[in-house]
């Protein structure tokens, strides 16, 4: 899955007719750097100029763990007229949209505002970042639904922008990331989904984001693969404090999505908080049901990176203590952990658990056809 | 019911110590001055809250003092109530939380010797696990090297959310000091509280702390395996204890993934995540998180692939189970031996095999 780029005859996508498929993880991304100054005021051209980005981690530019490939992207997703991975629509219908048949793709745009420390810039630049999703992709491309980035740490303003976008048909989700200053299920967050409940938007976690913790509860770890592997866990710690806050009893129409943060520790984490609730409930009165049923009614998943254990009936087992109504099939186009859709699910399903995993729980979840 | 067999080694029992002034007699004159004239409180840490209901099982709750701190207590619910061979003492008191390296020093000290005075010495079944002042690499080393003539320490505890990830190069000499003598190197569910207790920041809730242990060993054993530790140390255990293991598939077939797409960042991890786990890792059997269904759990063990890993404990006195179930239901005779006896034995060189029991 990594750094080798095979050579692919162009007519594969023309001969083979495919069965549609949603791809709930798309990463478009900006051609220049000045790509989104259209969409800003004037004061912010000058601010980014003279400050920079300046988020929850150290480095003026890029990560604070370097990633494994350039854009932390398939080093075979540059467009032919220049840019970074993600950054033509015309060169990601032509490499995935077409040729993988993708009915429906969500948008899911990084390095926007989120996570940054400065929240006027925060909200100025995901309220461009959203501009800029209709302009670019969703209203040149049908296929392509767009995410509601907000500026995560300012509740007002986040919500301001999500109530902004209402019934706007460009958009089928609200975005946040899995690390913020808090734990999600904070009070902080609470306006976000009161307005995504509000009108009618599920959120979807993105495994990522700064916040100024260190990703493990230890500390700060050495490598990349820490850091990588280390977002499940950042994601299933902000699923307890979801959960566990109460979240779902306050707001009971508010379906989450957890995007690239893998699947196969649902079930293990929901056990482990219906057991620890049987003791501890009294602390967390707000709590009318077991932790797993919150889970259970409220969250989705996506798939990709797929969990790939040696045995098939491991993985049909744990998909069938999650339900195989819950997952959302994604290929995390262009990032160089790229999940082939025909490759991803083994033999041994039945059609109907196909299409609800590679089409149709998508389609419900994002009411998009 | 599966019913425990004689003669097993209870790889996580839970000593309490009274109050930080019972500690007083193994501190020098500096130390108990310090104590006493600054008006210490307790170590108690908010990982395991004396009247928390997760930090003893109702009725093993005694009418005064901490749960644990009876040794006849113990005795009688735990050791004589699962038959076993061998107990050992991983006492949880809050020493880690300290931030004077000679202050921990002073204090692990202290309760390493009260361990021995007060429950080693008192119960031929009972072994320990040495606590290190992390705060010092060289102090910590000391401690090892002092306790590890008594060879009824067996191993050396740390807790999993400390200052740093535990594979850093940083604690390779504690690791390297464990492995010479012969000690594993437990790992305890807990928080020395440098760090805040999740990976996403500090929460509202105990009960937040507590379900966040399971995701913080997954962390550790990330940093353990791609830090090399045991290519370092091939002969070194650690042994997972409090920490759930039902997250371990899942988990591993993430890291896996991860480690075949970017192992030029780490070459010196020359085998795969779920090998390393199988010659070097292991996981005390309490908590099972697990629905108490035989077919689901003999699945999860299935997905674990090997009958190697657990290590049979009681997590004494905390409320892990009920009645005499220490046992999950459904494992079959040959795996209770295995997780009994065999495992533990395969993990502690320390222990010596009763003759009586085998």
């Amino acid at each position: 899955m990594n750094v080798q780029i095979r050579e692919r005859p162009e007519a594969a996508s023309s001969t083979s007719i495919k069965t549609a498929i949603a791809d709930c993880d798309i990463h478009p991304a900006r051609a220049t750097k000045d790509e989104l100054f259209p969409y800003l005021e004037k004061r912010w051209h000058a601010h980014l100029e003279t400050f920079g980005i300046q988020a929850y981690q150290g480095m003026m530019e890029g990560p604070p763990y370097p990633k494994a490939q350039p854009n932390a992207s398939r080093r075979d997703a540059y467009p032919p007229e220049g840019g970074p991975q993600g950054s033509s629509l015309s060169f990601m219908q032509k490499q995935h949209l077409d040729p993988n048949n993708v009915a429906l793709g969500v948008l899911n745009p990084l390095a926007t505002g989120q996570g940054l420390r400065n929240q006027d810039l925060a909200g100025a630049i995901c309220s461009a970042i959203n501009d800029w999703q209709i302009e670019k992709w969703t209203s040149k491309d049908s296929r392509l639904k767009g995410s509601v980035v907000v500026a995560n740490e300012d509740g007002a303003s986040a919500a301001a922008e999500i109530r902004r976008r209402a019934g706007d048909k460009n958009f089928v989700q609200v975005l946040l990331l899995s690390r913020n200053v808090e734990p999600l299920g904070q009070r902080r967050y609470w306006p976000i989904y009161e307005a995504a409940q509000e009108v009618g938007l599920p959120i979807g976690v993105h495994a990522f984001g700064f916040g100024g913790n260190p990703i493990t509860a230890s500390g700060w770890p050495s490598h990349y693969i820490e850091e990588m592997v280390g977002h499940s866990q950042c994601q299933q710690t902000a699923l307890a404090s979801l959960v566990l806050e109460g979240v779902f009893e306050r707001f009971p129409k508010l379906k989450m999505v957890m995007v690239e943060a893998g699947f196969g520790w649902a079930p293990s984490l929901a056990w482990r908080l219906d057991k620890v609730f049987s003791r501890l409930h009294t602390e967390v009165p707000h709590l009318k049901r077991k932790p797993s049923e919150y889970i259970r009614d409220h969250i989705w998943w996506t798939t990709q990176p797929m969990e790939d254990p040696e045995s098939r009936d491991h993985l049909f087992q744990t998909i069938e203590w999650i339900g195989w109504d819950k997952l959302l099939f994604a290929t995390d186009y262009p990032h160089w952990d790229y999940d082939e859709p025909s490759r991803v699910l083994p033999a041994g399903v039945s059609d109907a658990n196909r299409q609800a995993f590679y089409l149709d729980n998508a389609k419900q979840l994002y009411g998009a056809s | 019911m599966t019913s425990p067999i004689a003669g097993g080694v209870d790889c996580d029992l839970h000593p309490a110590v009274p109050h930080l002034t019972s500690l007083l007699p193994y501190m020098n004159d500096y130390w108990r001055d310090q104590v006493t004239t600054r008006g210490m409180t307790d170590l108690i840490s908010q990982s395991y809250p004396t009247n928390s209901p997760i930090s003893s099982r109702p009725d093993w709750r005694p009418a005064q003092g901490k749960p644990g701190s009876s040794l006849a207590d113990m005795q009688r619910q735990a050791l004589d109530k699962f038959g076993s061979a061998y107990g050992i003492c991983n006492p949880l008191y809050g020493v880690q939380m300290v931030f004077s390296e000679d202050m921990a020093d002073a204090f692990c000290r202290a309760l390493n010797d009260w361990l021995v005075k007060e429950w080693l010495d008192k119960d031929d079944r009972l072994r320990g696990s040495i606590v290190i002042p992390v705060q010092s690499i060289e102090k910590a080393v000391a401690e090892i090297e002092r306790c590890a003539q008594d060879k009824r320490f067996v191993q050396v505890l740390m807790l999993v959310m400390g200052d740093m990830p535990l594979g850093k190069r940083h604690y390779w000499p504690i690791y390297a000091a464990a492995e010479r003598l012969g000690l594993p190197i437990g790992i305890h569910a807990g928080s020395a509280y440098h760090n805040p207790p999740t990976s996403v920041g500090w929460g509202s809730y105990h009960i937040e702390d507590y379900v966040a242990q399971a995701q913080a060993f997954q962390t550790q054993l990330t940093s353990l395996i791609v830090e090399g530790v045991f290519a370092r140390h091939p002969n070194l255990k650690m042994v997972m204890l409090e920490s759930g293991f039902t997250w371990l598939p899942p988990f591993l077939w993430r890291l896996h993934k991860f480690w075949r797409g970017v192992r030029m960042e780490t070459p010196w991890v020359d085998r795969a995540p779920l090998e390393i786990v199988r010659s070097n890792i292991r996981f005390s059997l309490q908590p099972v998180d697990a629905p108490p269904e035989p077919d689901t759990l003999n699945r999860l063990f299935d997905h674990m692939q090997s009958d190697e890993l657990i290590l049979f404990s009681s997590d004494y006195p905390h409320w892990q189970f009920d009645g005499d179930e220490v046992l999950p239901q459904g494992l079959s005779p040959d795996l209770v031996r295995k997780i009994m006896i065999d495992n533990p034995h395969a993990t502690y060189p320390r222990l010596k095999v009763k003759e009586t029991t085998r």
